[in-house]
């Protein structure tokens, strides 16, 4: 037997249980994250008037830079004001 | 003659065991110096017992329990109180006093033995001074485990069991721990040695390590260090690369994340490139090189281990290059025309630096009919200009790598740094009316509104001279960049700490 030494960070992720879904969109707030890659605007924009046919109302947010995560306030703003989220991804 | 005591053991013990008062000797019998001495020693037994106030005169051995003959011997054939007392040679003389060491002797010299042992007249015969042989206690395949026995592990890491039955490498590839390749099993006598290479202490963080923003103990970049192939020597070179890539500037997060096929690129300056051998001249992106192949990798696998970083999961590269294994290279100072690339970032000439550069793989730039420096400039610029494609400006930076016979010819221009800097700058100026959407062809592209304007192909600094490559060919490289500045990564160079 030979002992080797452990690479990792040796963390155990933390586990936490979903949100329950939104029964309806009526009258819930939802917020729009365009992480500012190229057209993302453009996704969003439809986006944001389907969610409105349907009653919710619409926050636009969007990170300084797609390469970094986003900003811890930003994140809490968020989480803080929205029922839920959409983040846009594209190119 | 009097009958020989018996030699005696010393336990083995975590703590510095004290020498005995009086005169103390270390030797061992593979060594000519101490088979030497060995009859000054039994004199010394004689003439130190028989003195008004006796002194004694203890040997410790460590190979042979029997050697020498006629001594007051103790077997340290443990070497328990060799490492303790930290012995680099034998033979040593300590003088004691009160359980205090008050003197010490390497090697035969009758000067300080006799001063130490206020017995005159030692060694008739022999030669005034003989050096002697390295101390077991040190030797080099013994130190990490004697290490380990003697100070107590202060190591952190979670000890890995591998049976006997089941193999190192296969053990660690199913853990999803090693870049693909073999990796050397990080034992702890190895990690030990490869602290050794470093003043800081292992539990010292290093860095908040992305994606999972772990902070990253000395510790755990030796482990990786070791399992990518280094050798000690190379680990402040590590150490300081893992700082920088982990700054915000530098934004290893997102050259990981990104699509794009670029990792990070390191580049070496100052003496510490020929202490540990590094390569800056023939096949300097290839292989045949350790500290090129190995430094960029265990930055490497200490973002995908440490950071969590894996390819396929927060790596979403389209095709990644083979450089994200590990890329490094130093840059030849010695054959340069120019100051170092680390003096663009400020450092002084002669500063030990690395500098970590979000890039991909180099490309060759081919000129061998040029003699003057505006040709070949014209040269370079061609190519730098359909970088990634020539409707991509300013968000990406470049090295050049100008290669010795290139160089060559700027060298004899008078051109410096910043006269081929200035050169190229103005060689990849971009007609707007290329960069429209549709122009030349191709569907990429600016609006309407940059027709008519002239358009760096580069932002300000966004190229980086580096002078490497082995002396015949008329060949030099570029080594394209990453989305740059804020929105990206800005290359970062940092001088290494020991």
């Amino acid at each position: 037997m030979s002992i080797l030494l452990d690479p990792t960070s040796e963390r155990i992720p933390a586990e936490r249980a979903r949100p329950p879904r939104l029964a309806s969109l009526e009258g819930q707030t939802i917020g729009l994250l365009d992480i500012v890659k190229g057209r993302g605007d453009i996704f969003l924009d439809q986006l944001e008037l389907r969610l409105a046919e349907r009653g919710a109302s619409i926050k636009r947010y969007s990170k300084p830079t797609f390469t970094k995560p986003a900003p811890i306030d930003l994140r809490h703003e968020i989480a803080e004001t929205c029922d839920a989220v959409v983040e846009a991804l594209a190119d | 003659m009097s009958q020989t005591p018996p030699a005696t053991s010393v336990s083995s013990i975590l703590e510095k065991p004290p020498l005995p008062s009086g005169v103390v000797a270390f030797v061992k019998r593979d060594c000519p110096t101490c088979e030497l001495v060995a009859p000054i020693l039994a004199k010394l037994r004689k003439e130190l017992g028989a003195l008004d106030e006796p002194v004694a005169l203890t040997v410790f051995t460590q190979d042979d329990p029997e050697f020498p003959a006629g001594s007051d011997r103790v077997d340290d054939t443990d070497l328990t109180v060799s490492w303790h007392h930290e012995i680099e040679a034998v033979p040593t003389l300590v003088r004691v006093k009160d359980g205090h060491e008050v003197d010490r002797a390497l090697g035969w010299h009758r000067g300080e033995w006799e001063a130490l042992t206020g017995i005159s007249g030692l060694g008739e015969g022999l030669p005034e001074l003989r050096p002697g042989c390295g101390s077991l206690s040190v030797d080099p395949s013994r130190a990490p485990e004697l290490a380990i026995r003697f100070s107590g592990s202060k190591l952190q890491a979670r000890r890995v069991e591998v049976a006997s039955l089941e193999d190192e490498q296969e053990a660690f590839f199913d853990r999803g721990w090693t870049d693909g390749l073999p990796i050397v099993p990080p034992t702890e006598g190895r990690v030990l040695s490869m602290l050794g290479g470093t003043t800081r202490s292992p539990g010292e963080v290093v860095a908040i390590v992305p994606p999972d923003l772990v902070p990253c103990t000395v510790e755990k970049v030796a482990i990786n260090a070791v399992m990518a192939g280094c050798k000690p020597e190379y680990l402040p070179v590590i150490l300081t690369a893992l700082e920088a890539a982990c700054t915000d500037e530098f934004n290893i997060h997102g050259l990981l994340a990104t699509t794009m096929s670029a990792g990070p690129v390191l580049v070496v300056n100052g003496p510490i490139r020929n202490r540990i051998g590094m390569n800056s001249g023939k096949n300097v992106f290839g292989q045949g090189n350790r500290a090129n192949s190995t430094i960029g990798r265990a930055l490497q696998l200490v973002i995908r281990n440490v950071g969590g970083g894996r390819p396929g999961e927060v790596d979403r590269a389209t095709l990644g290059n083979p450089g994200k294994v590990g890329f490094c290279f130093a840059e030849d100072e010695e054959g340069s025309p120019w100051t170092p690339l680390s003096s663009s970032f400020g450092h002084d000439a002669g500063t030990d630096t690395v500098m970590l550069f979000p890039g991909e793989g180099p490309r060759t730039l081919v000129d061998q009919i040029a003699r003057e420096p505006e040709p070949l400039v014209q040269s370079f610029a061609a190519a730098l200009r359909s970088m990634l494609t020539p409707k991509m400006v300013l968000a990406f930076d470049v090295i050049v790598v100008v290669s010795p016979e290139h160089s060559r010819i700027f060298r004899e221009a008078g051109w410096s740094r910043e006269d081929l800097l200035g050169k190229l700058h103005e060689a990849t100026l971009m007609n707007g009316d290329d960069l429209v959407r549709g122009a030349l062809g191709i569907a990429e592209g600016f609006p309407d509104s940059i027709r008519g304007k002239q358009v760096p192909k580069f932002k300000p600094g966004g190229i980086y001279l580096v002078h490497a490559g082995g002396g015949a060919g008329l060949f030099s490289a570029i080594i394209p960049g990453w989305a740059n500045g804020e929105m990206g990564s800005a290359a970062v160079c940092k001088e290494i700490q020991p």
